[in-house]
């Protein structure tokens, strides 16, 4: 009761700056915020990709009929990849190019795995704006650096895959692969 | 909000007394593009292309509706589904070209309507808010006219996705998520084609919602004119109907006859024949081009090809384009010259007429394909494009002696303006 009357008295002459009035406002506003930003999470998370999409799905390919100098095209994550067998003189250029002269220095020791230098793996995937960047089929232009050549915006790309001029910022991004044997690499 | 010699609303009819009582929606229309607006009495032909670009826009809302009967957003069937509309459904092909060219007869409809604003200064005060708005609304239809071209997933529907979406990845730290959460998958999927098709029924209402307002705040200061003088007296002005709407009629006529020969005998000329090859994520199309509406600001983007001290050359590129277009909302206080009209403005006219020979230029190496000399001549288009805006413009309108402007709209009309007077000593007309 007495409680009562101190809040009522309160409530008249605005003693300690905080209204019931107030307070219940700023209550009743923070709860409606903060259930219309938990409303919205769903909303916005639905955009993201679905958990099919996500599903780490792998891939395993056989190489075995890639001769030197050959390369394929290959399906990752519904985009396209590169596997491509070097020849002896595409790896002696890509290993002569000075790195630090790069726009996305790395070796192609570092692209590759040891042992197998010959198979370069990449995704068909341009940085700059995600064309299929041309070089991996038959009879297909391989740009001025023997590699790949994007026809969008002209990024060309040398025989690491590693960007040499154009627009695209990064080297032709290398998935995570293992080989399974010699003739069956997984990729993802 | 009008003048105060506007003809007031009188239904004479009982019924229309009954509803304007109730509920005065005739009386808003009337208002706004009836009897009730008074418009400056010298509008030329530039002046048609606002309500042009609102049939368009119906033009778009009633064939799309139809079309959407008909076509099915998923990946699988989506290209059938276009081919099923062309080949058996009733006047399904009729309906899918109006659609297409009409895009295109929209675009054209509105760049001469932005043009226009920019000869005449129709951003200037009082009417930035009309400006501003207008820019809201080209990039809506930008985005609505580029999911559009998604739908019938064919080769460029599908590479056009997989680039636009891909200019979100420049952007540092966020980019690569943004682009997957805009995706809702590593590449264009059937969840983008998808929220693709949701969103493009959306936008084109939200683009009526914001011509309301655009319309709205025009009817504040009322209608600019070819003279840049503000409306002084009654005989300055003339009811919008029936004289704008004879004249926005006849100008409608025109557009529909070039509409008509556009769906009717060249179906395609403005499109791409890569669009009627399904979309294929392995294989990119050897010359991606998007729509013709866009190829100004796809050069632009194109034109930054090293890296700028230490922001890459595909986040140059990006932030070009988008700013290409956001720098029209800074128009307003980049013009600062005192008066409007680009016939009063010698130098100003000069410099907007090299504007438009370099948008075209800027335009034609968008189309073309990304080699030199286009490279090179869309890098020095571009360059052009900042500095009209940025520089020429400022230092124009600054040391420009504009030509002399007639005292009011019915002395640029007649020759000669009797009533007008400043007070009742002072003849206004010298």
């Amino acid at each position: 009761m007495a409680e009562q009357a101190s809040i009522a008295s309160a409530t008249v002459t605005g003693e300690e700056g905080v209204r019931r009035r107030d307070f219940i406002n700023i209550a009743a506003v923070s709860v409606a915020g903060v259930g219309g930003l938990a409303a919205l999470y769903p909303l916005i998370s639905q955009m993201a990709p679905s958990a099919d999409v996500l599903a780490e799905s792998s891939t395993e390919i056989d190489i075995s009929a890639i001769a030197t100098g050959q390369a394929i095209k290959a399906v990752w994550r519904k985009q396209p990849v590169f596997i491509r067998n070097l020849t002896p003189e595409e790896i002696k250029k890509a290993e002569a190019v000075d790195v630090a002269s790069l726009r996305d220095p790395q070796t192609l020791a570092e692209r590759t795995t040891a042992g197998k230098t010959n198979w370069l793996i990449t995704m068909g995937v341009c940085t700059h704006l995600g064309c299929v960047p041309l070089g991996a089929g038959e009879g297909e232009v391989k740009g001025e650096f023997g590699g790949y050549f994007c026809p969008c915006h002209g990024s060309s790309y040398d025989t690491a895959a590693r960007i040499r001029k154009g627009p695209a910022p990064k080297n032709l991004e290398v998935p995570p692969h293992e080989f399974s044997s010699d003739t069956v690499v997984k990729i993802g | 909000m009008s003048f105060p010699w506007a003809n007031e609303y009188k239904p004479t009819s009982p019924l229309m007394q009954w509803v304007d009582q109730r509920l005065p929606l005739p009386r808003f229309v009337y208002n706004a593009v009836g009897g009730g607006y008074p418009v400056p009495r010298n509008l030329n032909y530039m002046w048609n292309f606002g309500i042009l670009a609102g049939v368009a826009l119906m033009l778009q809302i009633v064939t799309g509706v139809v079309l959407a009967m008909h076509y099915a957003a998923n990946d699988k069937v989506a290209f059938d589904s276009v081919e099923h509309i062309m080949r058996d459904v009733n006047w399904g092909w009729m309906l899918r070209y109006a659609h297409a060219n009409g895009a295109s007869m929209f675009f054209i409809v509105v760049y001469t309507h932005i043009f226009r604003g920019f000869f005449y200064s129709s951003y200037k005060a009082p009417r930035e808010m009309i400006w501003l708005l207008g820019v809201v609304i080209f990039l809506l239809m930008m985005a609505t006219a580029f999911m559009g071209y998604v739908l019938p997933w064919g080769q460029m529907s599908f590479w056009g996705a997989k680039v636009i979406t891909g200019l979100f990845s420049a952007i540092p730290l966020v980019g690569t998520p943004l682009q997957e959460w805009l995706l809702g998958g590593f590449a264009p999927d059937n969840a983008a084609l998808n929220r693709f098709f949701s969103l493009h029924f959306l936008l084109p209402f939200v683009i009526l919602g914001v011509i309301i307002l655009h319309v709205w705040a025009l009817h504040i200061p009322g209608s600019s004119n070819p003279t840049g003088v503000e409306v002084k007296q009654e005989s300055d002005t003339v009811p919008f109907h029936p004289y704008y709407t004879a004249k926005d009629g006849f100008g409608l006529g025109l557009f529909l006859i070039l509409y008509c020969a556009l769906v009717f005998f060249a179906p395609n000329l403005l499109g791409h024949p890569d669009n009627y090859i399904p979309a294929n994520p392995l294989s990119t199309p050897a010359h991606i081009v998007p729509e013709w509406y866009f190829w100004p600001f796809y050069a632009i983007l194109r034109a930054f090809t090293a890296d700028f001290m230490f922001i890459p050359a595909k986040l140059m590129g990006v932030l070009a384009m988008f700013s290409a277009i956001l720098v029209w909302f800074f128009l307003p206080w980049l013009d600062t010259g005192p008066v409007r009209s680009g016939h009063y403005r010698p130098l100003f006219r000069k410099f907007f007429y090299l504007l438009v020979v370099d948008v075209l230029v800027l335009g034609y190496c968008g189309g073309a394909p990304a080699a030199e000399p286009y490279v090179m001549i869309s890098q020095i288009a571009s360059l052009y494009y900042f500095l009209h805006f940025l520089v020429i413009l400022p230092i124009v309108s600054s040391i420009e002696t504009p030509q002399p402007l007639p005292f009011s709209i019915t002395e640029a009309v007649l020759g000669k303006d009797e009533h007008a007077v400043l007070s009742p000593t002072q003849p206004a007309v010298a």
